[in-house]
């Protein structure tokens, strides 16, 4: 299995790695079962643009990077504009992911998810198109074995 | 490069390859034919037969078959004995932690009407004696257990196992015997293996374990079992495996086995120093780790630790980046998404299983790559604690529940 260089960038050095003080969201996604964890914090002003986003991710390679490129796709923009940020569109800045990791992004688009809704309960608000998020994504896994011991 | 993977596989010793090359150049013709050099060729595998023989205790060099690798060998093996058998029994007992590819032809086997009781293992990955007495039935065929695990290192009792399935083979009688299959792929040339002494009916091993070549591989089978062609074809390894001979791969298995199990007492010796210095060292480094497998009853060359709150693949990762090869049981290393099932069968919660790490030493592994690891090791434990958001929270309130949906 082979990341992009890309990939490896963003596991050797995650960007807005950290938390937020008083962040106007927070979102836990992800479970131990499936081996990843992402955490993630958002400080939104009055006019609802993301001034800053932090995240702590447990997980493999591909998880840590996706983590730490969303961050990147989300700071400035409005919620509604983080709203449109995709799977699709984390594994595409990635230049790729091996198939086995494709799961990984979409811990990111459900994160950045979970966070805004949190924002929005606090703040009493809807925000168009956005769900409540689910406990899991463990439905998003294809499991499929492999052993390279003998 | 240093190499700490050789549970994985492992380098090919400059003997074994100079054996090699010239069973693929000088000396390249087929066995099968009839001329001097055939001869030749001919005489290397029977060599090669023999030399297996020896180093595992048979009887006869014609109670080794050579394979193309070990998973061969055991799927091989199992179907052919199930099959064999299938008119007086139809029970297999084996062990949760067996290698998937004993695992799988296995629940194959379900499939084709076989009943497969899995026996479950303690913290340590290991089985007791009276499990396998306890699971016994009057339609059971075959015991398949391990002699070592492959991923955390543990050796299960295949003494008392054997002696105890010799018993009752003796009350039994021999039309209703049970056999012994022992996948013994990890242990040959690293811990004493003698098929008598430990009462082992069939077993596969592997060269590139023990510095031969990948694609070659054998299965002992105890005189008087039947097994049915593998391949059907020229007649090969006494009509059962068709297909000219890897005369090459299987001139340096045999070399390869002898050499192993001629240096083993020293390669021992070595290796339980370098891990008991590897264990304590690294425990002693890095709070909030600890070790999987057996503390005594592991193999000499097998170390395996989960450090808490962090994932296997990007331990990997950094050690890559400093040029340390070793492996993981957490699933994204796998292919998988499942963390290694012999973590999981050994009660391993899922957050553990996937932070461990697998160091095996091979032949030329020294005190100084372990100082190596032990230099750069703590520093990647502690960059990838500030990314996790499980140690954050262990920081902020002392356990990880609430993340963990607890």
């Amino acid at each position: 299995m082979n990341y992009t260089e890309k990939v490896m960038d963003h596991f050797m050095n995650p960007r807005n790695l950290g938390e937020i003080e008083n962040p106007s969201g927070v979102g836990v996604v992800g479970n131990a079962k499936c081996g990843d964890i992402m955490k993630i914090y958002l400080d939104i002003d009055d006019n609802q643009v993301i001034r800053d986003v932090k995240f702590r991710t447990f997980g493999c390679g591909a998880a840590v990077a996706t983590s730490s490129i969303s961050t990147e796709m989300i700071i400035g923009k409005t919620v509604q504009e983080a709203m449109e940020v995709t799977n699709t569109h984390v594994t595409e800045a990635l230049g790729g992911l091996p198939p086995v990791k494709v799961h990984c992004s979409l811990l990111a688009e459900d994160a950045i998810r979970a966070a805004l809704w949190d924002y929005a309960e606090k703040k009493g608000i809807v925000i168009e198109g956005l769900e409540k998020p689910c406990d899991d994504h463990d439905h998003h896994h294809d499991h499929d074995h492999d052993d390279d011991d003998h | 490069m240093i190499y700490l993977d050789n549970a994985a596989t492992t380098r090919v010793r400059p003997e074994v390859l100079e054996i090699m090359t010239e069973y693929l150049s000088d000396n390249f013709a087929n066995p099968s034919s009839i001329y001097a050099p055939a001869r030749g060729a001919k005489g290397a595998i029977d060599t090669a037969r023999e030399q297996v023989q020896k180093a595992i205790g048979a009887d006869r060099p014609a109670e080794i078959f050579f394979t193309g690798s070990g998973s061969e060998s055991i799927n091989w093996a199992l179907k052919s004995v199930a099959t064999q058998n299938a008119h007086r029994g139809k029970h297999i007992i084996t062990t949760a932690v067996e290698h998937p590819a004993v695992l799988v032809t296995l629940q194959h086997l379900e499939k084709e009407g076989f009943e497969v009781t899995i026996l479950p293992v303690d913290e340590f990955a290991q089985i007791s004696v009276d499990q396998v007495k306890n699971a016994i039935r009057p339609d059971t065929i075959i015991v398949a257990v391990m002699f070592a695990n492959n991923e955390v290192g543990t050796m299960m009792p295949i003494s008392e196992i054997g002696t105890h399935l010799k018993q009752i083979n003796d009350e039994r009688g021999k039309d209703n015997k049970i056999y012994f299959f022992c996948d013994a792929i990890q242990a040959v040339g690293r811990v004493p293996v003698d098929v008598n002494a430990l009462n082992i009916d069939l077993m596969p091993i592997s060269a590139h374990k023990m510095y031969g070549p990948k694609g070659v591989g054998a299965l002992y089978v105890r005189r008087g079992i039947k097994m049915q062609p593998l391949i059907h074809g020229g007649g090969q390894e006494r009509g059962r495996r068709g297909g000219t001979e890897n005369v090459a791969g299987i001139a340096a298995m045999g070399l390869a086995v002898e050499l192993a199990v001629a240096e083993m007492d020293d390669t021992t010796k070595k290796h339980r120093e370098l891990q008991k210095y590897l264990i304590e060292n690294t425990l002693k480094a890095i709070p909030h780790s600890r070790l999987n497998g057996h503390p005594e009853h592991r193999l000499p060359n097998s170390v395996n630790i989960t450090f808490e709150f962090i994932e296997g693949e990007g331990m990997l990762l950094l050690l890559d980046s400093k040029g340390i090869c070793a492996s993981s049981g957490s699933a994204c290393t796998s292919g998988s998404l499942d963390p290694s099932h012999v973590l999981m069968a050994m009660g391993m919660p899922h957050e553990l299983a996937h932070g461990s790490l697998r160091l095996t030493f091979g032949r030329d592994t020294e005190k100084a790559d372990l100082d190596k690891f032990l230099e750069v090791f703590p520093t990647i434990v502690e960059r990838l604690r500030q990314i996790s958001p499980l140690w954050e929270e262990f920081q902020r309130v002392g356990n990880i529940d609430a993340l963990l949906g607890k």
